[in-house]
């Protein structure tokens, strides 16, 4: 579905990704995790196109993306929620939702859609995108990121300034769009949460990644290594 | 009476010379320090279309608005695009730049002579409406107004395209990530703002003179009009517009050289009074 070969990437002189390396198959999700400064939002950043790869290459459905443009990368289909949420405080909640569409990708995914898997956005959908709370701006930007039909969906630090129960909520509607079927690759700071959401993890250190493996039955202790660098 | 009504009316036209900057200033977060010069020169392009194909002004200004759509949207792309990312002052300063450029190149091509557009006979036609003679022209200025105000609001507010702006101008990085091709966004939008220049620039043409350094005065004009209003606001640009046309027609009733001073006097105090401008008393009910 999605593969990332030998990536190496930076900003002007500094050398940020050595050779990143990773696949997801059709209808899993991965979890991508490590510490402040691992690599984690510049991979992100290459993915969706903002950062253009000194070598390697990112393949999606078997199509070249990296190096393309945002804009491109959108219509090829792969879709993010940013860190943060970003949703836009000029736009009501429908309309942040309806911008997702913009690129006119095909697909299953619509208004109606949207909101049978977020029930609780459809009474806020001529809200201000502003005035809602970080949990319910959380789920209008899965939502918005849905609307473009995407084949796989990142998703930056998803619980990011949110209450737990708001989280709860969140990871309730990534637990359901992994049993819709949906690939996913999620970076998230909660290693616990991480891995209990994804089928598979990568543990990103100083621009590589030291460890990989089945998320079930990961090992705790050599996850805390590679994430802290004790070897 | 009838000073304040072509107060309405003339400020209807300082209203549309703000619609521009409005779209520039609040939603694509530029300032186009040449907006005034780009009037002018919209005013001259109809006045030659006009000599040319020897038809009536009015005939020639829907051309003249796809001329300067054109223009808009290749400055933007090739010119100001480049400035945009790099701080506050790249954008201002290139199209400081521009407005000296514009007013020479005019001064070179068309001379210092002050020009006008003839309406003809519609100069002088005239209706009567409860006792009071109001003219054609005004009126026409009035009614176009309005319906390029509405027209606006109706792309920006409920359109594709006027998402995609909005939130090109909320966040463009988020907008890309949507699928937004931003670059392209703003250039389309810098060439309706002026195309819808170019309408102003007709009826301004028709009912004053204008000569190659007019241009500032119509953009101190339009400044105020969207700063009264309120930035980012564009029903706020024609309230804006119509106040400083009826504090103009106020001060004139005074003395007539007094017009322009009181407009910037009433423009000054709604500052200091409102910094939000007329369309943030709307908000706070």
């Amino acid at each position: 579905m999605i593969s990332i070969n030998d990536l190496h990437a930076g900003y002007g002189a500094l050398s940020v990704l050595f050779g990143v390396s990773l696949h997801v198959a059709e209808g899993q999700t991965l979890a991508l995790i490590g510490s402040n400064g691992a690599g984690k939002t510049t991979t992100f950043s290459v993915l969706t196109g903002f950062v253009k790869p000194r070598s390697g290459k990112v393949t999606l459905n078997g199509s070249v993306i990296s190096g393309l443009t945002p804009t491109d990368i959108v219509s090829m289909g792969l879709a993010m929620v940013p860190e943060g949420r970003r949703l836009f405080p000029s736009l009501t909640v429908e309309e942040n939702l309806m911008i997702g569409a913009h690129c006119d990708r095909k697909g299953t995914w619509d208004l109606q859609r949207v909101y049978s898997v977020f029930p609780t956005l459809e009474p806020l959908r001529k809200r201000p995108s502003s005035s809602l709370s970080g949990g319910q701006q959380q789920l209008v930007a899965i939502g918005r990121a849905l609307m473009s039909n995407p084949i796989v969906l990142l998703c930056d630090e998803l619980s990011l300034g949110l209450s737990p129960a708001a989280v709860d909520v969140v990871y309730t509607a990534i637990s359901r769009l992994r049993a819709e079927g949906m690939t996913l690759i999620i970076v998230e700071q909660d290693i616990s949460r991480a891995l209990a959401s994804s089928d598979i993890y990568a543990c990103m250190r100083h621009g590589g990644i030291p460890l990989s493996g089945p998320s079930a039955g990961a090992d705790r202790a050599q996850i805390s290594s590679a994430y802290f660098g004790m070897d | 009476m009838e000073v304040l009504i072509n107060g309405v009316f003339i400020g209807a036209l300082y209203g549309l010379y703000g619609l521009g900057l409005a779209l520039t200033l609040g939603l694509m977060r530029q300032i186009n320090l040449a907006h005034g010069d780009f009037i002018v020169f919209s005013a001259y392009l109809t006045l030659q279309g006009s000599l040319l194909l020897g038809v009536h002004p009015l005939m020639v200004l829907p051309v003249v608005a796809v001329v300067m759509f054109v223009v808009g949207f290749v400055l933007q792309r090739l010119v100001i695009q480049r400035t945009l990312g790099r701080g506050e002052m790249p954008p201002i300063l290139v199209t400081f730049g521009l407005s000296i450029i514009l007013q020479n190149v005019m001064l070179e091509l068309f001379s210092a002579d002050t020009r006008n557009l003839n309406p003809g006979p519609l100069g002088a036609a005239s209706i009567e409406i409860a006792g009071l003679s109001l003219g054609v022209l005004p009126l026409l200025t009035l009614v176009v107004a309005f319906a390029i105000f509405w027209a606006t609001s109706a792309v920006f507010g409920s359109t594709k395209f006027g998402r995609a702006i909005r939130a090109t101008s909320d966040s463009d990085q988020t907008a890309q990530l949507m699928g937004i091709k931003t670059s392209r966004i703003f250039a389309v939008a810098m060439g309706l703002t002026l195309a819808i220049s170019a309408i102003a620039a007709g009826f301004y043409g028709m009912r004053g003179n204008f000569d190659p350094s007019t241009g500032p005065e119509r953009m101190l004009f339009a400044f105020e009009a969207v700063i009264l209003g309120g930035v980012g606001s564009i029903w706020g640009a024609l309230a804006g517009g119509i106040l400083l046309g009826l504090s103009q027609a106020a001060g004139s009733l005074i003395n007539p050289s007094y017009g322009p001073l009181v407009g910037h006097l009433v423009f000054l105090v709604v500052l200091l009074a409102l910094p939000g401008g007329l369309m943030s008393l709307r908000r706070r009910q």
